[in-house]
């Protein structure tokens, strides 16, 4: 970016700055390291100058917002117009308490919902089976019905309100849950909106909550890609997830490539099977960490929509909505401290401002005693406050991508860009992102980083406040979030009465009608929504197509 | 020649955190353990089962869910309904305060939360373990 001659006039007073001041300055006082290096291993120069992104191209590599390559944001506004969806991951015990979780959560000024499912759930169990033992509600909220979905939403409107759900092997099923419950109250299909996590692919990579193998786990995803844009208009049908990959370990660079490949690889199984990209393309979403790295973390985000649009355009997309990676981001939960907790309330702070100036469109903010247990109510107050402080108060929000334009920021966005391609070209090599998987590359990759990154910390080489550093010898009291003894006995016994009092004949017709379909290749959302119309269970539905489909085991690497 | 230390680090129930738990095995293979990695998604049974097939030393949980205070209370009990009380039992992940008295008293040894360094646990293993 620049005139070729005012570069070279750069680059020579720089010459004479590195040698005449610089190297004075450096001498009378040492640097703190020989080398300082970002959490991706990048090694970060003691200066950038317009030399540093001389290359880019303004109009463009860099462009503006609302335009390609959607660097400075999908939104010509950003947050002039409407701020980002506040929106609290939240979910524990049984579906009455989070549903009071909720009612607190929007009466401080939450903009959006966000379902945290307990692990029976997420593998696609009720609360009663043998395997849901100890877990029942422990980190989300048990949903094993229509009945519990409808206890879970009762007295907000669907048709107002966006709700995420993370939810992934089973997310046909809960999202054909919520749509039954919208539909019962005469909430239509096309006005509901939010989102289903429904990426597969992270979980055999990072997250682990995967239930079928990946051929018919791309087969559901792509049935949810289908019925989406034809007939729930307003849903994102998955949201490509960087996150976990992130909490298992990665570097961000690692986050970047890896979630953006997830998101091609879902894109050509969707064409494969005869959709049109700009149907579907404009309702993928996705999902982003924001850690300890500001500026990196920054750079990642800018860098994600470049490459997707140049990806999404590669691959056929004319409508600009196809180009849009919009995405959620959450602060990096791996980075909190059990060790004097409340100093993650600044933690929390920095990463969320860094989400906020990478552009992202919703946003979860930790809450500062998580490394402990599930959020207080009073931790999860803090934690939206941080979100309306930066939004209202800040002042970051006034202008559109205020750090576009930095040297530092547009040369490490690069940088990022460019690595992105190497982990591309490699997963090629591969064979693609499901052979990689199946050779375990990625999962290899994320536990080096993350073995890397503990003897780091633990060499005090990376800093932890709190942890390697400044310790407190002092014991840990904070309120600790009580459930509900209760809520297990609730929901067995609501399991029981909904087993006995439904239509069961009418159940197994369309449990059977289900597996037919499995059989077969049609699309399955419409013989879900009539098992769960019928009120058959998540796990009754989910055990009809285990059955068809089999269950993917991985293999256990260290 | 002194007979390694052989460690089973086990994942009971649903929980797919395994990054500690694979930063652990990793560590105790580096200070010269026989480390056995469970896998994900293990009963209370199995683990005591793979622990009695591998006669492991060691067993340590790691559980980030919550479902600690059932699962990590099934495996010591099972192993001790096996005899084997002599295997020492360590456990880590998101664990509140509160709930490590009862799970020492329940007889794991040692319970170690977030940011623990792994020399901690490299150290306490070698200075406990019972056979």
């Amino acid at each position: 970016m620049g005139e070729k001659d005012t570069i070279k006039k750069i680059r020579e007073k720089q010459a004479d700055w590195e040698k005449k001041v610089y190297s004075k300055a450096v001498q009378e006082n040492p640097e703190r390291k020989q080398k300082f290096k970002n959490l991706s291993e990048v090694e970060i120069k003691h200066l950038y100058t317009p030399e540093d992104i001389a290359e880019n191209e303004y109009l463009s590599d860099i462009g503006f917002p609302g335009e390609f390559p959607y660097l400075r944001g999908v939104h010509p506004n950003l947050y002039r117009g409407r701020l980002w969806t506040m929106r609290q991951f939240a979910g524990f015990g049984s579906a009455e308490e989070t549903n009071r979780r909720y009612h607190y959560l929007l009466e401080h000024g939450e903009t959006g919902l966000s379902v945290a499912f307990d692990y029976p759930t997420l593998y696609g169990y009720d609360s009663d089976h043998p395997l849901a033992r100890g877990e029942f509600g422990k980190c989300g909220v048990a949903i094993s019905s229509l009945v519990d979905m409808e206890l879970l939403f009762h007295g907000i409107p669907l048709d107002k309100i966006t709700t995420s759900m993370t939810i992934n092997g089973p997310a046909a099923i809960v999202w054909a849950m919520y749509i039954a419950n919208a539909e019962n109250q005469g909430i239509k299909k096309t006005q509901i909106g939010g989102t289903i996590q429904n990426d597969i692919l992270k979980e055999y990579i990072a997250q682990k909550s995967y239930i079928f193998p990946p051929e018919p786990s791309m087969r559901l995803i792509v049935d949810t890609f289908e019925y989406g844009y034809k007939y729930v208009p307003k849903w994102n049908t998955i949201s490509i997830s960087g996150y976990h990959i992130r909490e298992a370990g990665s570097t961000a660079i690692q986050e970047l490539a890896f979630t953006l490949g997830d998101g091609i690889e879902y894109v050509k199984a969707a064409m494969n099977r005869g959709l049109a990209i700009d149907d579907f393309a404009p309702r993928l979403s996705f999902f982003f960490n924001a850690h300890n790295d500001f500026f990196e973390e920054i750079a990642k985000y800018r860098a994600a929509r470049r490459i997707w649009a140049n990806e999404m355009k590669k691959l056929g997309a004319k409508n600009p909505r196809s180009l849009w990676m919009r995405f959620h981001t959450q602060t990096a939960g791996c980075t909190l401290t059990a060790q004097q907790p409340e100093i993650n309330i600044v933690r929390v702070t920095l990463q969320a401002l860094a989400a906020v100036l990478g552009g992202t469109q919703s946003l979860h903010t930790n809450s500062m005693d998580e490394a402990l247990a599930l959020p207080s109510e009073k931790a999860v107050r803090i934690a939206l406050r941080t979100q309306q402080i930066i939004a209202e108060e800040s002042g970051v929000t006034d202008t559109v991508d205020p750090l576009g334009g930095s040297y530092y920021i547009e040369w490490l966005t690069d940088k990022m860009e460019e690595e992105t391609y190497k982990y591309f070209d490699k997963v090629e090599r591969l064979g693609g992102v499901i052979p990689a998987i199946e050779k375990g590359f990625f999962q290899r990759e994320i536990a080096e980083s993350a073995y890397r990154y503990q003897k780091e910390t633990d060499e005090k080489k990376r800093i932890f406040v709190g942890v390697n550093r400044y310790k407190l010898d002092e014991e840990i009291s904070i309120p600790i979030l009580k459930m509900d003894e209760k809520g297990e006995e609730r929901q067995s016994h609501r399991l029981k009465k909904l087993r006995k009092e439904r239509d069961n004949g009418k159940v197994q017709k369309n449990l059977s009608r289900l597996r037919k379909a499995a059989e077969g290749e049609e699309n399955l959302m419409p013989f879900i929504l009539e098992c769960i119309h019928s009120y058959a269970t998540l796990g009754e539905t989910c055990d009809v197509l285990r059955e068809v489909f089999g269950e993917y085991k991985e293999p256990a690497v260290f | 020649m002194v007979k390694k230390i052989r460690v089973l680090v086990a994942k009971p129930g649903l929980d797919g955190h395994d990054r500690g738990a694979k930063i652990v095995a990793r560590a105790l293979r580096d200070a010269g353990m026989e480390v056995i990695y469970s896998g994900l998604h293990q009963t209370a049974n199995q683990i005591v089962n793979t622990a009695i097939q591998e006669d492991v030393d060691v067993v340590g949980l790691s559980l980030l869910s919550g479902a600690h205070m059932t699962l990590f209370v099934d495996v010591v009990t099972m192993l001790k309904e096996k005899q084997m009380e002599d295997v020492l039992v360590v456990g880590g992940g998101i664990i509140p305060e509160e709930d490590v008295p009862r799970l020492k008293k329940a007889g794991v040894a040692a319970v170690f939360g977030p940011g623990t360094p792994v020399d901690d646990i490299v150290c306490f293993i070698k200075k406990n373990v019972k056979r």
